[in-house]
């Protein structure tokens, strides 16, 4: 694999771009590895990767029933950032947001990490006593985050209407150093780094079947074969609930449609992230110049990637209040992903009932950010048996009432 | 666009007249249950790809909790019906098994 620099560039601008090589190997599946990943999105790459990176465990495969990427982490609107109230939610988002800084030289792959900023806005009176008790908490967290005043909105916004009709703002909680990455270009440099470090990732190969004895997991049966391993990752978001019945065992997971939406390109017209948790809408401005635009999940389980045209419906309306100048733009693209809804609204990571089985799952409508930070904690635990930043977020939560109750401190959107 | 009909009062609503109460027949457990049983009837729920029985509150109109089984993978409606049973009556089971071949009702509680 060659490396990624400028000078590579001009040597291939040299000899008409033929130097180029795959950025990952398609091998066929062996029937062993030390350790088996199912789901080739972003969170079971970053688990491989800092398996190899930080443990040195490199016999590993990553299997994919789809294409690599191809499920919530080229769905969601790109947005990192680590405002949590919870202490444990804090640290491990956190954990995300500063490996994101240098993810691009680490993984010799530009990410596009863009810290323009994320500001969640204060509507009503609740919500600014509870961004001002966020931003309390994140102080103490070591988490970078402010409570500002609706004239600094405007001035680090100036399209949002600070005086609407239904709801003035009154505030924002703002998170400098949050703001976005290119989803796919995360995936990707992740597959090209696990690669090579010779680890295989097996696209269109769907797991069956995960076969167990003596009470621990020896391997799974897919549709390219039987694979044994020593340990398994269930690293599939939406269709974890699937994976655990194979297994065995329940989880506390509903699984919902999100979606999103992209307008046409415009001239660059807001540089920073914006969330209306109260109306229900965030809009972040891409690259390309489109308006990427989140709303809130259906209220029922779906499987179809595609969701409810009310939810679209209610998150432009809050939008056009919040930013009236898009109310004549058209919308090019929309998509809906499946997302792994869990109780208290914060991941799993966690062993199962199974032995040597772990799951990382429940990322809910918040997991893109999240992909560093949950690679590097789910890797420890699934190389070590535990890890402290998946400490709290084990499935014994459930049962033993410690939940992190992100619900209700972050509002509807995540 | 979700379409139920409401048991009830016959209407059929758009799912924006409908609120979604979650998965349906759980059976209850309180004080003096195990905390595994307590856990499971709080949180755990079956999640299926296919075929599912649900809550729906028909919030904008009569107002009263119906039963719908509807799949979650093609969002096909195989019938709605009261809230009053423990379990889908014989009706709703058959048009399931008639458009689910194999299917048939996993009575966990």
């Amino acid at each position: 694999m060659g490396h990624y620099s400028a000078l590579a560039i001009a040597r291939e601008a040299f000899r008409d771009h033929r130097g180029w090589q795959r950025a990952w190997k398609s091998p066929e599946p062996r029937r062993r590895y030390d350790v088996v990943i199912v789901g080739a999105g972003g969170h079971g790459l970053a688990t491989a990767y800092h398996l190899g990176k930080n443990h040195g465990i490199t016999n590993v495969a990553i299997l994919e029933r789809g294409w690599l990427g191809g499920g919530n982490t080229g769905r969601n609107t790109t947005i990192i950032r680590s405002n949590y109230l919870q202490d444990a939610s804090a640290a491990i988002y956190e954990k995300a947001r500063s490996l994101y800084e240098t993810l691009s030289q680490d993984l010799n792959y530009n990410v596009m990490f863009s810290p323009r900023g994320v500001m969640m806005l204060a509507q009503t009176e609740h919500e600014v006593r509870g961004y001002r008790r966020t931003a309390h908490a994140n102080a103490l967290q070591g988490v970078e985050t402010e409570f500002i005043e609706p004239r600094r909105v405007k001035e680090l916004c100036p399209i949002i209407e600070i005086r609407g009709p239904r709801y003035p703002v009154l505030g924002a909680l703002w998170q400098p150093r949050g703001g976005t990455a290119r989803h796919d270009a995360v995936a990707w440099g992740y597959a090209r780094r696990c690669s090579a470090m010779g680890m295989d990732i097996i696209q269109k190969c769907e797991v069956t079947g995960i076969r167990t004895s003596g009470g621990e997991v020896r391997g799974v049966v897919t549709t390219r074969g039987d694979i044994d391993c020593g340990k398994l990752g269930i690293v599939v978001a939406g269709h974890s609930g699937h994976l655990a019945e194979m297994a065995g065992f329940r989880l506390p997971v509903e699984s919902v449609a999100l979606q999103a939406l992209v307008s046409e390109p415009v001239k660059p017209c807001m540089d920073v992230v914006v969330m209306a948790n109260t109306v229900h809408g965030y809009m972040s401005q891409s690259d390309k110049g489109e308006m990427v635009i989140g709303g809130g999940a259906d209220g029922f389980i779906n499987y179809t990637q595609r969701g409810s045209f009310s939810h679209i419906e209610e998150t432009v309306r809050a939008l056009v209040e919040t930013f009236p100048m898009i109310s004549r733009l058209k919308m090019l693209r929309h998509w809906g992903g499946i997302v792994d809804m869990t109780g208290d609204r914060s991941p799993i990571l966690s062993r199962t009932p199974v032995g040597n089985l772990f799951i990382n799952c429940g990322w809910g409508t918040g997991g893109f950010k999240a992909i560093p930070g949950s690679g590097w904690g789910f890797a420890e635990l699934m190389a070590k048996g535990e890890s402290p930043l998946c400490a709290d977020l084990g499935l014994n939560r459930f049962r033993e009432g410690r939940f992190i109750d992100e619900s209700v401190a972050a509002g509807v959107a995540h | 666009m979700l379409i139920l009909t409401c048991p009830y009062c016959g209407v059929r609503c758009d799912e924006t007249e409908l609120a979604p109460g979650g998965e349906a027949h759980l059976k209850r457990f309180g004080p003096g249950s195990s905390d595994e049983e307590f856990e499971d009837y709080l949180f755990m729920r079956a999640n299926p790809n296919g075929v599912h029985f649900e809550r729906w509150r028909h919030v904008y109109g009569c107002g009263k909790w119906f039963h719908a089984a509807r799949n979650t993978v093609t969002l096909e409606v195989y019938g709605t019906y009261s809230a009053q049973v423990h379990a889908p009556p014989q009706e709703i089971r058959d048009a399931v098994s008639n458009r689910v071949p194999g299917w048939h009702w996993k009575d966990e509680s």
